[in-house]
């Protein structure tokens, strides 16, 4: 009798658990309305993962040492006394463990898959620049035909995406102020995107292994104030058309 | 010179076991010393020990790729598995001795092959990783990579089929599949990945070879080829080839903790079942975490966010078994336990930050930077490390038949736990700040040499410590005290022959009693070789 009662409230248990294992699993979708930004996202999401897994090793390493201190041997021929688990108990210890690890998975998966989409999903608003990446140089195209080398400028307040392949070997394009980095590479073309609020300059640098000068590949991206970064785009647009009507002038 | 003739031509498991650990011992070492080098560049920004930053790549590529085939896989796979399994499973040897000795001797060859690096001109300078486009257009000479990862790969192949065919039919009788140690399981499940997963590395690195020097198109884009195939292979098997690693080492790490606390093993079929089955059923789902930021598809990264998020229930099951087997057990911190211990609080720290970098959208920013390398240092080269030099210690009574010294062994695993916290986790708060990884220099960066200098201290300091440890096992040959049979007062049954077992390991094939366990500690079981009891009071007065 005593059993069955046994039997029925792990089996309950179980069930409780299993419903708290989904129940987090929803609470991850709730996305803020208005602006977008990565970056933010990202630090407030990753603080909420550091609380968490300190919270858990925490627990762990305390249990660990507290057994270490508690059930240290005391005389030369002692033995461990632990008792044998009763197959209810073993199988209790096997699956709530489980559960509860399995909520936190999908609790943090939910919340992972939201601020991923955010990373995937460009703005419609954006500025949208090609870049070749080459052993060893970034090699940006704007829409006006303008080129930079190694030399980002970007308006502040504008989405800014980027479209990317390689020349010669895979690259990657990291900015890490901005939390934000993306392989380019050969036959393939991959995107990243970015929201630059403030003026100023940023490092940019080659994350992907691409052979001898690799810890060389560094760029700047120097985000500007939008009047500065039309006049600075206008003039080096006109003197890329006086240079090429020039070239068709002497021929 | 009959004794060399007899180390060369041995087929015994014992013998084959101890080549594996001189070979990967030899591999650690030189990998270690590139290690330091790279530490010493890097101890100040710009040009230090070399202005070509090639020099130092190729420093890096020998300690990548020597540390985990080189080292931790045969030190695991090979010098581990081969002494232990036969003596936990009470047979007399390995189920196909011959093909044992040629997978050492293939292992011998494939590490001669790494060593080569430091001989040829334009030695390979790929990474262990070896991605194309770069290993196809580098003049480095990718083929010797190649070759090195293809006769490891056999090596470990031939170890494969013979462990598997060992330990399903040679248990002693009475032996049954719940009986067996938590090493031996591990090891049981290392093997099965291997044997599934190494043809597809050994496709891989072929094909870079085909590429390379004969001219086909697998991974040039602009002929038809694609450069993601690669990294898919690659990591298809590299994922699973770190708990190829794992698996032993918290195999060996499961026995030690048992002895020293003198415990049953707290649930062993969760630990075996839930978490070493777990852990092999999701090993091959999980590979597009290491593709996160190349551009695949959008729902294959969020998908194996989720497989990969996982892999923490079969992990965490391990964790409790491991805490929970020093639940009221008898505690002693001899060397081999303060290894042990130790990787518990590695692999807490390792295995947590894996749970960031699970997650696609936060390991977009952390992603080939120091955080991933101080995140896998922990996780698994350090870890596995010191779970190896913990059975290292552990078995070394068995192995040698004398002790080491309790006191230069404790000295030097501080030093060296000290000296692997200093490094890797400033590194990881490196990684956070911007540095990536596989850099030579680093001064157009601000605000990172701090954490270069501590690292490089931290560096000597595990130099220190692990040659300590050297130092000791080679003088204990000669000057050690005669070792008991039993030192640890185990009931696993390795420790019931002699130290050190002679061929065959026993007179006469155990026969093990019904009511005998390997974990049964507290209770008083009969010895399933002389009959007698093999509870610790009994052992003493065996010894007297």
């Amino acid at each position: 009798m005593f059993d069955r009662i046994k039997a029925r409230a792990c089996g309950l248990g179980g069930l409780a658990v299993g419903a708290l294992a989904t129940l987090p699993a929803w609470a991850g979708y709730e996305r803020i309305p208005g602006e977008v930004d990565t970056a933010r996202g990202w630090e407030e999401l990753w603080h909420e993962v550091m609380v968490d897994i300190t919270i858990i090793g925490i627990i762990f390493a305390a249990v660990t040492f507290w057994f270490l201190f508690r059930y240290r041997r005391r005389s030369p021929e002692e033995e461990g006394r632990q008792p044998r688990l009763s197959p209810m108990a073993a199988i209790g210890w096997a699956i709530i463990p489980a559960f509860a690890f399995m909520a936190d998975d999908f609790f943090l998966a939910a919340k992972g898959w939201s601020l991923w989409n955010d990373y995937r999903t460009v703005p419609e608003d954006r500025l949208e620049i090609q870049l070749e990446s080459a052993m060893w140089t970034w090699d940006y195209t704007y829409p006006n035909g303008v080129r930079t080398f190694n030399e980002l400028r970007v308006p502040a307040g504008k989405p800014i995406l980027l479209r990317m392949t390689s020349r010669d070997t895979i690259h990657s394009h990291w900015i890490p102020d901005f939390r934000v980095k993306e392989d380019s590479m050969p036959g393939r073309t991959t995107y990243l995107w970015f929201q630059p609020k403030e003026v100023g300059e940023h490092v940019v640098t080659c994350a992907e292994y691409c052979g001898h000068l690799h810890s060389r590949m560094t760029g700047k991206l120097i985000v500007m104030a939008p009047e500065e970064f039309d006049q600075w785009y206008n003039e080096a647009a006109t003197r890329i058309q006086t240079a090429s009507s020039e070239q068709k002038g002497g021929a | 010179m009959a004794t060399l003739r007899e180390w060369i031509f041995t087929t015994d498991h014992k013998k084959v076991g101890i080549l594996y650990l001189i070979g990967s011992i030899a591999a650690f070492g030189v990998a270690g010393i590139m290690a330091l080098l790279m530490r010493a560049e890097l101890s100040a920004p710009g040009p230090t020990l070399t202005d070509n930053p090639t020099d130092y790549n190729v420093w890096l590529y020998f300690h990548g790729a020597a540390m985990i085939l080189g080292f931790q896989i045969p030190a695991l796979t090979g010098f581990l598995a081969n002494f232990l399994v036969p003596l936990q499973i009470g047979a007399k040897d390995v189920a196909f001795p011959r093909l044992n000795a040629l997978s050492v001797w293939l292992f011998y060859a494939g590490i001669i092959l790494a060593l080569m690096t430091f001989i040829i001109p334009d030695p390979p300078d790929v990474m262990w990783t070896g991605y194309p486009p770069y290993s196809e257009i580098s003049v480095g000479n990718t083929a010797f990579y190649s070759f090195t990862v293809l006769l490891l790969g056999f090596a470990s192949i031939l170890g494969g089929v013979n462990f598997l065919t060992t330990i399903t039919f040679m248990r002693a009788p009475g032996l049954g599949w719940n009986k067996l140690n938590i090493f031996t399981w591990s090891t049981f499940a290392a093997f099965i990945l291997q044997l599934i997963f190494v043809p597809v590395l050994g496709t891989a690195v072929t094909m870079i070879m085909f590429d390379k020097y004969l001219g086909t198109h697998f991974f040039t884009p602009d002929q038809g080829g694609d450069v993601l195939i690669y990294q898919n292979l690659f990591w298809f098997y590299s994922h699973p080839a770190v708990y190829v690693i794992l698996l032993p080492f918290i195999g060996i790490v499961f026995d030690i903790v048992a002895t020293f606390a003198r415990n049953r093993v707290f649930n062993y079929k969760m630990v075996v079942y839930g978490g070493m089955g777990g852990i092999v059923l999701l090993a091959g789902e999980v590979w597009i975490h290491h593709l996160y930021v190349t551009g695949m598809p959008d729902w294959l990264r969020v998908g194996q966010m989720v497989t990969t998020l996982l892999i923490s229930v079969p992990v965490g099951l391990l964790f409790i078994g491991l805490v929970g087997t020093l639940y009221k057990g008898s505690i002693e911190l001899k060397t081999p336990m303060l290894y042990a211990v130790s990787v518990i609080f590695l692999m807490l720290i390792g295995g947590l930050t894996g749970i960031p970098l699970a997650m696609t959208a936060l390991d977009i920013h952390v992603s080939d930077s120091y955080f991933i390398v101080g995140h896998f240092h922990y996780v698994m080269a350090v870890s596995g490390t010191f779970a190896i030099f913990g059975g290292v210690y552990y078995l070394y009574p068995k192995m040698t038949g004398r002790m080491y010294n309790e006191t230069i062994g404790k000295i030097s695993f501080w030093i060296s736990f000290v000296g692997v916290n200093i490094i890797f986790f400033p590194m990881m708060m490196a990684g956070l700040a911007g540095m990536p990884r596989r850099y030579w220099d680093y001064s157009q960066f601000e605000g990172l040499e701090g954490y270069h200098q501590i690292m490089s201290v931290g560096a000597a300091l595990i130099g220190i410590g692990f040659f300590l440890a050297l130092i000791n096992w080679i003088q204990a040959l000669f000057t050690g005290e005669k070792a008991p049979d039993n030192p640890w007062g185990s009931r696993s049954l390795e420790w019931t022959t002699t130290s050190p077992p002679g061929h065959g390991n026993w007179p006469e094939i155990p026969k093990i009693a019904p009511e005998w366990h390997p974990y049964g500690y507290g209770e008083d079981a009969p010895d399933p070789v002389g009959g007698g009891s093999l509870s610790p009071a009994a052992a003493r007065e065996r010894e007297r």
